[in-house]
């Protein structure tokens, strides 16, 4: 697969003959900067791959064959029947323990989010808290935690969603991050899409624009991907959920 | 110890940590003045210094794990253990590490509390370092350095971004030191 690079696009590998995508690129307007930068005018081009039926992390392999993400697998340990029977658990905490493998993660995500005007990293608690901050700290954004109710102490706003029984809430403080800022969010994971999907609409409606989420590992079967609506979907690894 | 009193004084960028910080006046409850670091992590420059004080202190001393305490030592520890080539360790609250455990109970105000650690995250005579964002009472530090001596570790450190005055001069936690950045912030009229 050819990939389209330059250091301003987002444009990932074209359709192979196996899996159905759909390309959609859309040119950004020109944005300004939050007001702690020099105003810079920037056009973009962000081009995104929307795989509807995904055997394999086709977004991970637009560079051809990136050698990282192997090694990045592998270091992930599964753990069957936890938290309870059925489930096989994705356990990043050995990624954490590769060095090399942990670098290389943070370093996938920082070449793609580099140079893109991307000011807001939002992370989700409590994983997305080890692999958001890194990211924003190397493109220069800010890290935004999105936590669950009661822990952040100043004011918030919040959002419900579905869980298998019952809801649980998200939030984020208000003030954090300002109308027309472009974000990306970050989990360890993406299973059902519940909590990456509350996430986007928390940014939304306070006026950010959901550049891409972005997670380590997918578990396809659960359709994750398609509760994120428009927002694209980044990921590593996929992994089968039982 | 503070880091103003060890080489750092005059440093222009703990006066910009501590300016990020904002206080929530009676939360969680009456009477605390909490520390909410949040708005350090929307100044990506004064959150490059906290990090890079704790890089230029530790990466000289062969420290190989860090392990950063549930949630906000999971947003300080990554980069430093990144920049320095360590591993990193997440200490967590019951039930939320799959596989082998070990846990230890530490005092709250009112009742008790527990952290876990994976048993096998950790090798014997290992150099560690621990994490936090704040350090009060030290009892959430104390069950972590348990926690990792308890695996063979050596825990060479305890590391926080805000620390009360009290742990100034060579105060330690359970034989330990303990390194600090700033005082806690006083309120002020800014707040947004």
């Amino acid at each position: 697969m050819q990939s389209i690079v330059s250091s301003h696009h987002l444009c990932l590998a074209p359709p192979s003959p196996v899996l159905r995508q759909r390309l959609l690129c859309h040119r950004i307007p020109s944005i300004r900067l939050p007001s702690h930068r020099s105003t810079t005018s920037l056009g973009l081009f962000t081009c995104a791959a929307v795989s509807r039926e995904s055997e394999m992390a086709a977004a991970a392999k637009e560079d051809g064959q990136d050698l990282r993400i192997p090694k990045i697998a592998s270091s992930i340990r599964v753990i069957p029947d936890f938290p309870k029977p059925g489930i096989m658990f994705q356990d990043i905490t050995t990624l954490l323990l590769d060095t090399e493998a942990f670098k290389d993660t943070i370093d996938i995500f920082v070449e793609r989010y580099k140079g893109k005007g991307i000011s807001v990293v939002a992370g989700v608690e409590a994983r997305g808290f080890i692999f958001g901050p890194p990211i924003a700290l190397a493109i220069g954004a800010k890290f935004v935690p999105m936590r669950k109710p009661k822990k952040l102490p100043g004011k918030v706003i919040s959002e419900e969603y579905s869980l298998e029984y019952g809801t649980d809430k998200i939030e984020m403080h208000v003030g954090a991050v300002e109308p027309g800022e472009r974000a990306i969010i970050i989990d360890d994971l993406i299973a059902t899409g519940g909590t990456l999907a509350a996430a986007i609409r928390l940014l939304e409606r306070v006026g950010v624009k959901i550049v891409e989420c972005a997670c380590v590992i997918e578990l396809p079967e659960l359709k994750g991907r398609e509760k994120l609506g428009e927002a694209p979907l980044f990921i590593l690894v996929t992994s089968d959920a039982a | 110890m503070f880091a103003v009193e060890n080489g750092l004084q005059g440093d222009p960028r703990l006066q910009a940590i501590s300016d990020a910080i904002r206080v929530i006046p009676h939360f969680p409850k009456t009477g605390i003045m909490f520390q909410d670091i949040t708005t350090l992590l929307l100044d990506p420059v004064a959150f490059k210094h906290v990090v890079d004080i704790f890089v230029d202190r530790y990466k000289h001393m062969n420290i190989s794990l860090v392990a950063g305490v549930e949630a906000r030592g999971f947003i300080f520890g990554p980069p430093i253990a990144l920049a320095i080539g360590a591993k990193f360790i997440p200490l967590r609250k019951p039930g939320k590490l799959p596989g082998r455990v070990i846990s230890e109970e530490y005092e709250l105000e009112y009742g008790n509390d527990r952290l876990e650690m994976s048993v096998e995250a950790v090798k014997s005579h290992e150099r560690a370092l621990v994490i936090d964002d704040l350090v009060a009472t030290g009892g959430t530090l104390s069950a972590s350095i348990n926690l990792l001596e308890r695996a063979g570790a050596e825990v060479v450190e305890c590391a926080c971004v805000v620390g009360l005055p009290k742990f100034k001069g060579h105060c330690k936690l359970k034989g330990k030191p303990l390194y600090v950045l700033v005082e806690p912030s006083q309120l002020d009229e800014v707040t947004f």
